[in-house]
């Protein structure tokens, strides 16, 4: 039996049809297609597959699309501005390296917007602990760190 | 996973309803536990009863001497919570330790406390400040909540609809988390209430137990001197590829020494 969804996904009204299971991330990745969001691990531990759910940085793999029906999603396709003006997390990311192969950096990203959302002028070892649910396998850290808490500086200062 | 039908109840007791009425139903808080479970299908219920959409099971408030949590708040919105912070801070900061940012926004207290998992935190943050678990059946005190293993006093169609927290003169929470999982290796609670002084310790044994003889030991004096050697017995503790019984004995003797130390 399918289920009708509707939702916003980067302000824009979607719906569709399916299967009680069916995984946010698999509504957003098959159904939108919206491939910026990845799955890593499937298992909630990796972060690859976050996202924002009404404000919230939730992992899209641990969550079934009828959860998120009437729901505001925002994902790594979302962020910067029609215009293609960075979002400062993303900025930050591209002037402090903060990525190597880019596999993990959708999900970094839309958590670090979370941390500095929840953080303003986050010091290094908040950065730290908040990134807890994020893996990177190219080990890639540093520069992620300096990134968020860089962009965290910037955005409580109004820079950005 | 197993496809399922989906449920969204929009009161306890039409959820309760829907329990009673289909014999392999599971209830959904967070499904931070829940989901993953039916992902490597270890579980696979006909139907699913997400509590979402139930009213009045969320937030937190006062009630006297006692601080009351729905049963769908999430972990981050206890740590979050002024009233929380200000009242029982021992909590607020447990909450904040569970798992990792994301998961703390989907994961609730009443589905952490359901799923008993022996390496959860709420269970030693619940039995160390004597909570009393409301259902839509009756109250249960912590003490008689933690049955074992994965196992609670709830019965098959009962459901939690908050926890009430008597409100401590001082608690603190000390943790040993494991590096990957974020569960607790062993976790201790320690709070100074008007009915006396309460240590509970999860992640060593099935479930969160109470070490009465540091709780004696620290009301005549509370100092990490005074339970410097008391030792739980590590033959009822667990032994597993993450910690020996030995060593988890050992380490609930220094975390409740730290967590002791923490009063200052």
């Amino acid at each position: 039996m399918l289920i009708n969804v509707n939702m916003t996904i980067n302000g824009k009204a979607v719906s569709g049809q399916v299967e009680a299971r069916t995984l946010l991330v698999e509504f957003i990745r098959d159904h939108q297609k919206l491939t910026g969001t990845h799955v890593g691990c499937d298992t909630t531990q990796c972060g690859c597959c976050t996202v924002h759910v009404d404000g919230k940085a939730v992992k899209s793999c641990t969550m079934l699309a009828v959860q998120a029906s009437g729901k505001e999603i925002l994902t790594i396709e979302g962020l910067a501005k029609a215009d293609g003006t960075l979002h400062p997390v993303q900025e930050a990311f591209r002037e402090h390296h903060g990525l190597q192969c880019g596999f993990c950096t959708p999900g970094m990203v839309m958590v670090g917007v979370d941390i500095c959302r929840r953080h303003p002028n986050a010091d290094e070892q908040t950065v730290r602990h908040e990134l807890e649910g994020n893996i990177c396998r190219c080990t890639g850290y540093q520069g992620i760190v300096e990134a968020i808490v860089d962009a965290s500086a910037k955005m409580a200062g109004g820079q950005a | 996973m197993e496809n399922f039908a989906y449920h969204t109840p929009a009161s306890v007791a039409d959820a309760a309803k829907l329990l009673e009425t289909h014999e392999d139903a599971k209830l959904m808080s967070g499904g931070m536990t829940l989901l993953p479970t039916l992902k490597q299908r270890l579980a696979a219920p006909s139907d699913l009863i997400d509590l979402a959409k139930v009213p009045d099971i969320k937030g937190v408030c006062r009630d006297g001497d006692e601080l009351v949590i729905g049963a769908m708040t999430t972990h981050a919105e206890v740590h979050e919570n002024a009233l929380v912070r200000e009242l029982i801070p021992g909590l607020a900061s447990l909450a904040g330790q569970i798992g990792d940012p994301a998961v703390r926004h989907r994961g609730t207290i009443g589905g952490s406390c359901a799923n008993a998992d022996p390496a959860a935190d709420y269970p030693a943050g619940t039995v160390g400040l004597g909570a009393t678990f409301v259902t839509n059946k009756r109250k249960i005190a912590a003490d008689d909540f933690f049955v074992g293993l994965f196992e609670t006093a709830l019965e098959p169609s009962e459901i939690i609809v908050g926890v009430r927290f008597p409100i401590p003169v001082w608690s603190h929470y000390q943790k040993l988390r494991h590096p990957a999982s974020g569960y607790a290796v062993v976790g201790v609670f320690v709070a100074q209430t008007k009915a006396g002084v309460r240590v509970a310790v999860t992640g060593a044994g099935p479930s969160a137990f109470r070490v009465s003889e540091m709780e004696a030991a620290l009301s005549k004096d509370f100092s990490a001197k005074a339970i410097e050697n008391i030792k739980v017995d590590a033959a009822d503790l667990n032994n597993d590829i993450h910690a020996s019984a030995d060593y988890r004995a050992h380490v609930v003797t220094v975390l409740a020494k730290r967590a002791v130390a923490a009063r200052g």
